[in-house]
């Protein structure tokens, strides 16, 4: 008998070809592949296609018509977050960003200038950094500086992904500049041992992610008292959702500590959405329907009434506007006139309607998922 | 191909009630629900007891689903299979528990 997966190449003999066996970490990006999965339109074209699903799943809009939520608008926007750019020195295999080191892709001083700008008009609570590894991107240190020139309660947050304080001599003293601005660090580590994280990270990133902890540790981080926040970022390593955000949290602090003497204030589970590098896992794993129907099939109206979209503006490295980061990485730019920095209507925003479509699932399933985690308590 | 197991069949479990006895079903699923919830044990401890549990009764669907349930609630490789060795185990030792009543059974029509 003929295996499922190989079924499924030859209904779609596009992707599986192209892609090592997902067993194996990728060692290029989609795009430098020139893999169709790259392509943003390919993606959606793929989320919507009912052949590929292989059953009838109802549209994301059908579900949150009947509770109000459809078009879905703003509630009140304070989370200002900056995707610096594409640029990374690890390549994940669930990366919804596609990023690497082959990725040029990063943001430029003069676009930072164009956030700054707004940062000087408006207020938001949070500044959200993100990319790629956004301390790769050469003008970092000076946009941080610029910011709290501005504002110097404003809460920042670095999406650091731990290895990039290791990469280079020039990174180790990051946990000092971090600490020097009052800096909120959140990194991913999906598991406590290191088989689960290199299978999802690379080989030995889980060894160089824990000697990074430990430093930002040492500066302060994730230490009582210190007013240093240091927050891990837990996405399953697998074609799972996460569960239990709490009990998660009591684990994870019990075995780094015992392990490694780690400490940190709180876990965010995150649930992977199935675009760019974890929608080809998925596909290639077969996976995908499965996946999909669970999301739906999980589909909480709590959690869509939280989303983070409601409070989140999301800045793309070449200025342009989006509702998400997910949402940046299917180039789906903000609806309404005004689509990039230099353009900046803070009215129209707040007026604008979310651009949904499939992958938005990923948000809205069991107790949701943020860039802070649950958002159904 | 006709089988016995179809994995499919296990997402239809929820709505067994609706075939018929569906007061039973209904008390079934809230004891079911109210069993696994945070409680003296949290959840995940009980997911690890109930995989065991799933592999000493060899059932297809609960090894499914409580695979699915515990790397969602973040146990590791070494809980999980840890877990199925206490099951194992078990099953080993209530077997040869039983040798003391063949030993005792002996001794007694033996000279």
């Amino acid at each position: 008998m003929r295996s499922q997966k190989f079924l499924y190449s030859l209904l779609t003999p596009h992707f599986s070809l192209l892609t090592p066996a997902h067993n194996m970490n990728p060692v290029k990006s989609l795009k430098a592949r020139k893999h169709e999965l790259g392509e943003s339109a390919f993606q959606l074209e793929v989320l919507n296609d009912r052949l590929t699903l292989g059953k009838h799943l109802p549209s994301f809009r059908e579900k949150l018509e009947p509770i109000g939520l459809f078009p879905l608008k703003p509630t009140e926007i304070d989370i200002f977050q900056v995707n610096m750019g594409k640029m990374c020195n690890q390549v994940c295999k669930h990366c919804h960003v596609d990023a690497g080191p082959d990725r040029k892709e990063i943001m430029t001083q003069e676009t930072m200038q164009l956030c700054l700008d707004v940062l000087q008009k408006h207020k938001f609570k949070t500044i959200d950094l993100t990319g790629g590894a956004p301390e790769m991107n050469p003008h970092f240190r000076w946009f941080i500086e610029q910011i709290r020139a501005i504002d110097n309660d404003i809460n920042i947050i670095v999406r650091c992904n731990l290895t990039i304080i290791l990469a280079n001599k020039k990174y180790h003293d990051l946990p000092e500049f971090f600490k020097q601005h009052r800096l909120e660090v959140a990194s991913s580590l999906p598991f406590y041992t290191a088989t689960r994280t290199d299978s999802q990270r690379g080989n030995g990133v889980f060894e160089d992610s824990i000697k990074a902890l430990q430093m930002l540790n040492a500066v302060g981080y994730g230490q009582e008292g210190s007013g240093l926040t240091l927050n891990l970022v837990y996405n399953p390593a697998g074609a799972f959702l996460p569960s239990g955000q709490a009990g998660m949290e009591k684990e994870f602090k019990r075995a780094l500590k015992a392990k490694y003497g780690i400490e940190f204030n709180h876990l965010f589970c995150i649930t992977n959405i199935p675009i760019s590098r974890f929608l080809d896992y998925l596909l290639v794993s077969g996976n995908y329907s499965e996946y999909m129907e669970k999301l739906v099939n999980s589909f909480n109206p709590t959690a869509a009434a939280n989303v983070m979209c409601r409070t989140t503006l999301s800045i793309g490295w070449d200025g342009y506007l989006y509702d998400c980061d997910f949402n940046q990485m299917l180039d789906l730019k903000v609806a309404g006139k005004a689509k990039h920095l230099r353009d900046f209507d803070m009215e129209a925003l707040t007026q604008r309607s979310i651009i949904i479509n499939q992958h938005c699932y990923g948000c809205t399933a069991g107790a949701g998922s943020s860039c802070g985690g649950e958002v159904a308590k | 191909m006709s089988t016995y197991y179809n994995s499919e069949d296990l997402k239809k479990f929820g709505s067994i009630g609706a075939f018929g006895a569906k007061d039973l079903a209904n008390d079934f699923f809230k004891y079911y629900g109210d069993v696994f919830a945070e409680g003296a044990l949290t959840s995940r401890e009980k997911s690890l007891i109930a995989l065991a549990v799933a592999h000493v009764l060899k059932c297809p669907y609960c090894i499914d689903a409580y695979t699915t349930d515990t790397l969602e609630k973040g146990c590791s490789e070494d809980e999980m299979m840890e877990a199925v060795h206490v099951g194992a185990v078990m099953a080993a030792g209530i077997t040869l528990v039983h040798s003391t009543q063949m030993i005792n059974k002996a001794k007694e029509l033996t000279m």
